[in-house]
C-alpha cells in the first residue's frame, strides 16, 4: 500500500526547484514513477510530497543541434525507442531503449527518472558513459553540465543536489568511423550485467583512434573503465582484437561485480569479459558496414 | 479498517475528469490513490488483477490513451484528461472483440487470471502493428506472464485475431 502524500505539481524548473530547496528531504521528484512508486509501496522509502514535474514544459523533446543530440529528461522509454532523428543518429541507444523492462515500464518511465533513481540494474547510464554523455541539472536561477563519469556515485546515488532537476541529456553524436554496441546479460526483465563499447577508427582504417568502454548492473553503478581502454585504443586492428579477452579480465574485475541470486561474482566477471568481446566485435561490424 | 476511517481529514484530494471505456467519468482522488485500486473498488471493474504488483506480470494491465500500462503502479490521478480502457469496455454492445473471440476460438486461456491483460496487451500491439511477424509479437507481449498455457496457445490467438481484423479493414 501507499502511505498518504501531498502532490506537488509546479510547471516550471524554477518551481520544481524552490519546491525541493523548501521541501528538503521530506519531497521528491516523480516523473514516470516506474522506480519510485515501487520503492515507495514497499515501505523502503516515504516521502510527504511528490513534486510531480510532467507538467513542466520543453523537457521532452528530441532534438540534433550540430553534432549534439539533446534528450528531455521527461522523455520516456517509448519515445526514444520509436524516435526517427534517435533511430538515424544514434541507433544504439534506440536498441538498448526497445529492450528496457517491459512495454509498460516503456510506455511511462523517462530516461531522466532512470537516470536519477541510479538503480544499479540499469541499461542507460552505461551506454550515455560509452557514449560520452553530458547530464544538464539546473535550480532555479543557475545550471551545470555533468559529465557522464562524475554522475553516478553510488547505488541509488548520482551526484545531482537535493534541489537540482536533471534537465537534458546530451549525447555527441558518434563520429564517421565508428561503432557502438551495447550488450546486457540477465534474467528475465533484470539485467544482471551490462557492457557498452564505442570504438573510433583511424581514417586509414589501420588502427583504433579511441575506446571507451562501461559497465554496469554487476556492481552498485555504471562506471567507464580506462584501464581496458587502453587495451583497444591506438592499437592496430588485429592487435586490438588480440587484446579485447584482456580488456575483458580488466573491465571484469573494475565492474566491482556483487554475488547475488543473479550469480556470483566470478560468474559476473567472466559474463563482462564475454560481453565485451561480443561488443566489440559488434562495434567493429558497424564500422565495416559503413565502409563498403 | 474501512477506507472513509484511514482517509485523514487533511487529506488532499484532486478532482479530475477522464473516459472510462467510452463513458465521461468525474471523480476526486487522493495522491496516494492507485489507479488499479480506483478501478477495482472503486469502479467496481474487476477485470484487472493484482498479481504481482511489481509491473512485471502484465495481470494488471489497461489501456491509457491506447496504450498499456500497470495500474497496479500508476497514480490514478495520472489519468485526467485521458482515455482509459478495461477488459470490460473492449465488447462492443455485447459483441465479443475479434481477439476476445480468438482466445475463446484458439483456447487462449486456461485458468484465465492473465487473460484480461493478455487482451488489452494484444490489443496495443495490434493497434500499433496490425501485421506483427511472430518475433515482435513475443517481444511486445514478453511482459505479459501466464502460468499455465506456455504461450503457444495464446500466440496463436492474436496471430488469428490479427488475420481477422485486417481483413476487416481491407
Amino acid at each position: 500500500m501507499l502511505r498518504p502524500f501531498r502532490l506537488e505539481e509546479p510547471e516550471t524548473v524554477k518551481e520544481v526547484s524552490e519546491l525541493l530547496g523548501r521541501f528538503g528531504e521530506t519531497a521528491k521528484v516523480y516523473a514516470g514513477g516506474t522506480e519510485l512508486l515501487l520503492a515507495m509501496k514497499e515501505g523502503l522509502v516515504h516521502y510527504e510530497r511528490l513534486v510531480n514535474v510532467k507538467n513542466v514544459k520543453g523537457l521532452n523533446d528530441v532534438t540534433l543541434d550540430d553534432s549534439m543530440m539533446r534528450i528531455g529528461a521527461l522523455c520516456t522509454h517509448h519515445q526514444l525507442e520509436t524516435s526517427p532523428l534517435l533511430q538515424q543518429k544514434l541507433a544504439a541507444l534506440v536498441r538498448l531503449e526497445q529492450n528496457v523492462a517491459n512495454v509498460r515500464v516503456r510506455q511511462v518511465g523517462t530516461l531522466g527518472g532512470n537516470l536519477c533513481f541510479a538503480e544499479p540494474h540499469a541499461d542507460p547510464g552505461i551506454l550515455l558513459l560509452a557514449l560520452g554523455a553530458t547530464m544538464v541539472a539546473q535550480r532555479a536561477n543557475s545550471k551545470r553540465e555533468i559529465p557522464a563519469e562524475q554522475f553516478f556515485v553510488d547505488a541509488y546515488e548520482t551526484c545531482v543536489e537535493a534541489d537540482e532537476v536533471l534537465t537534458e541529456i546530451q549525447v555527441p553524436v558518434p563520429v564517421r568511423n565508428s561503432g557502438v554496441s551495447y550488450l546486457k546479460f540477465g534474467y528475465l526483465e533484470r539485467p544482471s550485467v551490462g557492457v557498452a563499447v564505442a570504438l573510433q577508427v583511424r581514417d586509414d582504417g589501420t588502427s583504433i583512434l579511441d575506446t571507451r568502454i562501461a559497465v554496469g548492473c554487476a556492481g552498485p553503478a555504471p562506471k567507464r573503465v580506462r584501464e581496458a581502454e587502453e587495451q583497444l585504443s591506438g592499437k592496430s586492428l588485429d592487435e586490438a582484437t588480440k587484446n579485447v579477452s584482456k580488456a575483458g579480465e580488466i573491465a571484469g574485475r573494475a565492474a566491482q561485480a556483487i554475488s547475488d541470486l543473479h550469480g556470483s561474482q566470478e560468474y559476473k566477471e567472466h559474463i563482462v569479459g564475454v560481453l565485451l568481446k561480443r561488443a566489440f566485435q559488434n562495434a567493429l561490424s558497424q564500422y565495416r558496414a559503413v565502409q563498403r | 479498517m474501512s477506507k472513509a476511517m484511514l482517509r485523514r481529514a487533511d487529506a488532499q484530494t484532486i478532482a479530475i475528469s477522464f473516459t472510462l471505456n467510452g463513458r465521461h467519468q468525474e471523480l476526486a482522488v487522493e495522491p496516494n490513490e492507485l489507479l488499479l485500486d480506483l478501478v477495482r473498488e472503486r469502479l467496481g471493474l474487476t477485470g484487472a488483477k493484482r498479481s504481482c504488483d511489481v509491473e512485471v506480470c502484465g495481470a494488471c494491465t489497461l489501456l491509457v490513451d491506447g496504450r498499456p500500462v500497470s495500474a497496479c503502479t500508476t497514480l490514478a490521478f495520472e489519468v485526467r484528461g485521458r482515455s482509459v480502457m478495461t477488459i470490460e469496455g473492449l465488447a462492443d454492445n455485447g459483441k465479443l472483440h475479434p481477439l476476445q473471440e480468438a482466445f475463446i476460438e484458439h483456447g487462449g486461456f486456461q485458468c484465465g487470471f492473465c487473460t484480461p491483460g493478455m487482451i488489452l496487451a494484444a490489443k496495443a500491439l495490434l493497434d500499433e502493428n496490425p501485421n506483427p511477424t511472430e518475433d515482435e509479437l513475443k517481444h511486445f507481449m514478453h511482459g505479459n506472464i501466464c502460468r499455465c498455457t506456455g504461450y503457444k496457445k495464446i500466440i496463436e490467438s492474436i496471430m488469428a485475431a490479427a488475420k481477422v481484423m485486417r481483413e476487416k479493414r481491407a
